[in-house]
């Protein structure tokens, strides 16, 4: 432990959450995955614990490699075989991390859905979307062929495909960019599910489309109280309809707060690097970059990763693995020197 | 998102199919391979109707005799009418060919399927294996079982097809290795879907182009394959027709009568140009990189 005063020991969160009055439906707690690659193991994942409420929208924010996506797919077993996953990760009574892949699969597509980054290649070319969605239908749910089919209808519907009796019957070819990623919303959102993991569901997207997926995703929380996790690099879309935001850096939770406090008082240096590297209309500033880069994760870290690129490094961070330390209710950080920027 | 260009009656399946049609009638070369094969495939099956003479009927008053009104190609050293036994032989070669292909994807597709899907120490047996018998040349090998096999046409058509696994374990095994890195393969494992329900609906459905265009690519091998083995006497056996035993038959009379070799060498010249003609334009249609 560190020497630094702290309000809260490390790990707590769970408890804090529990505190703030919401259920929560997922509960992750000590989550490592590290990756058994030629060159030696990759911790891409360390000692991480979050929770997901019910009906909420969670950001997961970092940039590339940081582990936010392999986090998600860790959890429903998504991730190579050269993954090695430890931890718990408490979803509806079962451990995700301990289950069996056939039960898991029960899990996968029917309680927690996944969309992915790329709509121009998620969906089979074979098939038209109907039927790739009837499939999810027909396997989770034992619908007929018939029944399938007309839930899929209704399903375009509820992702405001117009045209969806016709849009049924055509193949993933006939559709654009944006036309395909509601589709993939649609199959992930076919039977319901508890959680929906949105793996960067906009990147690929023009702005405009963007917004109207977003838009859909905060409807479909609304309407069916999804709870929704949102993993992107782009704190605008967070900034849009996350309730809450997780920042993550190198495989570890750097800051996690309530999106209003995360953007109010940033308190991770790194934080505050990236939300002074988003564009705002009308600034005419040069935007910042955080200088360096992204470190390797070869080894467990024996100082603060993000050391090398923080204006504030010392001699403790240089030497010491911050732990996080809620310094406000819900608002947690890994930092020696936390506070606003100077 | 504007329906202006859709014509309303068309279902989308239709429509693809119309625009695969299109995209092939847009190729003179493979419509003509696509009617020359089927007139290959339709005078074998038709060959007892439309053959003017029975295939061994011999006629001693015309031996080695010249094309002529009776005789369209002349008749053989027997007095045989040579193109009836074209005809009759074309039986031979389009069993073998097609029957050998499909015998070859029976046995390769699933075998290199599962190679690549699932990798492992498996794969690593199965390409291995592959390599060396890809080592051998295709006729050595169709030769090489032929001859243990015994020869008749039916162990032709299974050395042949045997001879041609290898190949096609190769390129589904190749397939497989890319398909299974698909996002919607990915997407799919994430919606709970099982091994096999993957294999049979995302895999396979997505390499079945590349698999018909093989499949067609590989007729014409095999054809000549088998005119190769009853040439060599380890196809099909004297007095039934095939091409390749009136080659090797007119083979003694080459200097007075040539013709008698030249007719069974042009219809397997002319059959498998049209079977090869006929794939690369399925090629051509199936193949999205080379939309015109």
């Amino acid at each position: 432990m560190s020497g630094v005063g702290s309000t809260e020991p490390p790990r707590s969160e769970g408890a804090g959450f529990a505190g703030a009055g919401a259920e929560a439906v997922l509960h992750v707690e000590d989550l490592s995955v590290r990756f058994e690659t030629d060159d030696g193991p990759v911790h891409a994942v360390d000692r991480l614990s979050f929770s997901l409420e019910e009906g909420e929208v969670l950001g997961v924010v970092g940039e590339s490699g940081c582990g936010k996506s392999v986090t998600f797919m860790s959890l429903l077993r998504l991730l190579p075989e050269t993954a090695v996953v430890t931890g718990r990760a408490a979803f509806r009574g079962v451990d995700l991390i301990a289950a069996s892949t056939a039960k898991l699969r029960r899990v996968r597509g029917r309680e927690i859905a996944f969309v992915f980054q790329e709509p121009m290649t998620s969906l089979n070319p074979a098939f038209t979307v109907g039927n790739q969605i009837g499939e999810v239908l027909r396997r989770h749910l034992g619908m007929s062929r018939r029944a399938a089919c007309g839930r899929a209808i209704e399903l375009l519907d509820l992702v405001r495909i117009p045209v969806a009796a016709r849009r049924v019957d055509e193949y993933p070819h006939q559709l654009s960019g944006g036309m395909r990623q509601r589709v993939m919303i649609a199959m992930a959102l076919a039977c319901d599910p508890k959680v929906l993991i949105a793996d960067e569901p906009t990147t690929a997207l023009d702005v405009t489309i963007q917004a109207g997926i977003l838009d859909l995703m905060r409807d479909i929380r609304e309407r069916l109280g999804t709870s929704i996790v949102l993993i992107t690099h782009n704190l605008g879309v967070v900034a849009d309809i996350a309730d809450r935001v997780i920042v993550m850096y190198a495989g570890r939770k750097a800051e996690e707060a309530p999106v209003h406090e995360l953007y109010a008082r940033p308190q991770h240096p790194y934080t505050i690097g990236l939300l002074g590297a988003v564009p705002r209309p009308g600034a005419a500033r040069r935007l910042q970059e955080i200088p360096g880069r992204v470190p390797s994760l070869a080894e467990p870290p024996t100082a603060c990763a993000f050391a090398p690129r923080c204006p504030r490094a010392d001699d403790v961070t240089r030497s010491t693995v911050p732990e996080l330390r809620e310094i406000e209710p819900r608002h947690l950080v890994a930092c020696f020197h936390p506070g606003p920027s100077p | 998102m504007s329906y202006v260009d859709v014509a309303p009656a068309l279902t989308p399946r239709a429509r693809r199919r119309r625009i695969l049609r299109r995209r092939f009638l847009r190729r003179p070369l493979a419509v003509v391979g696509l009617v020359v094969a089927l007139a290959f495939v339709l005078g074998a099956i038709l060959a007892p109707v439309i053959a003017p003479y029975s295939a061994s009927a011999t006629d001693f008053n015309s031996v080695l005799g010249h094309p002529s009104g009776k005789h369209l190609l002349g008749t053989d050293e027997l007095g045989r009418d040579v193109l009836s036994r074209i005809i009759w032989g074309s039986r031979a070669s389009i069993e073998a060919g097609v029957l050998s292909v499909l015998l070859a994807m029976v046995v390769a597709v699933p075998i290199g399927l599962a190679a690549g899907y699932f990798r492992g120490w498996v794969d690593t047996v199965i390409a291995r294996l592959t390599d060396v018998l890809l080592a051998f040349p295709f006729l050595i090998l169709a030769v090489g079982l032929a001859a243990i096999l015994g020869p008749s046409l039916s162990n032709a058509t299974l050395a042949l097809g045997i001879g041609a696994v290898p190949a096609l374990i190769r390129i589904a095994r190749g397939e497989a290795l890319a398909l299974r890195e698909e996002d919607y393969v990915r997407a799919a494992v994430a919606n709970g879907a099982g091994e096999f329900r993957i294999i049979a609906r995302h895999v396979l459905p997505n390499m079945l182009s590349t698999l018909i265009v093989q499949g067609t690519v590989l007729i014409p091998t095999a054809i000549i394959g088998e005119a190769v083995l009853s040439y060599l006497g380890l196809g099909v056996q004297p007095p039934t027709p095939s091409w390749g035993v009136m080659l090797s038959d007119a083979q003694s009379y080459l200097t007075q009568a040539p013709m008698l070799a030249v007719y069974p060498g042009l219809a397997i010249f002319i059959c498998s140009l049209s079977f090869n003609l006929l794939g690369d334009g399925l090629r051509d249609i199936l193949d999205p990189r080379t939309t015109r």
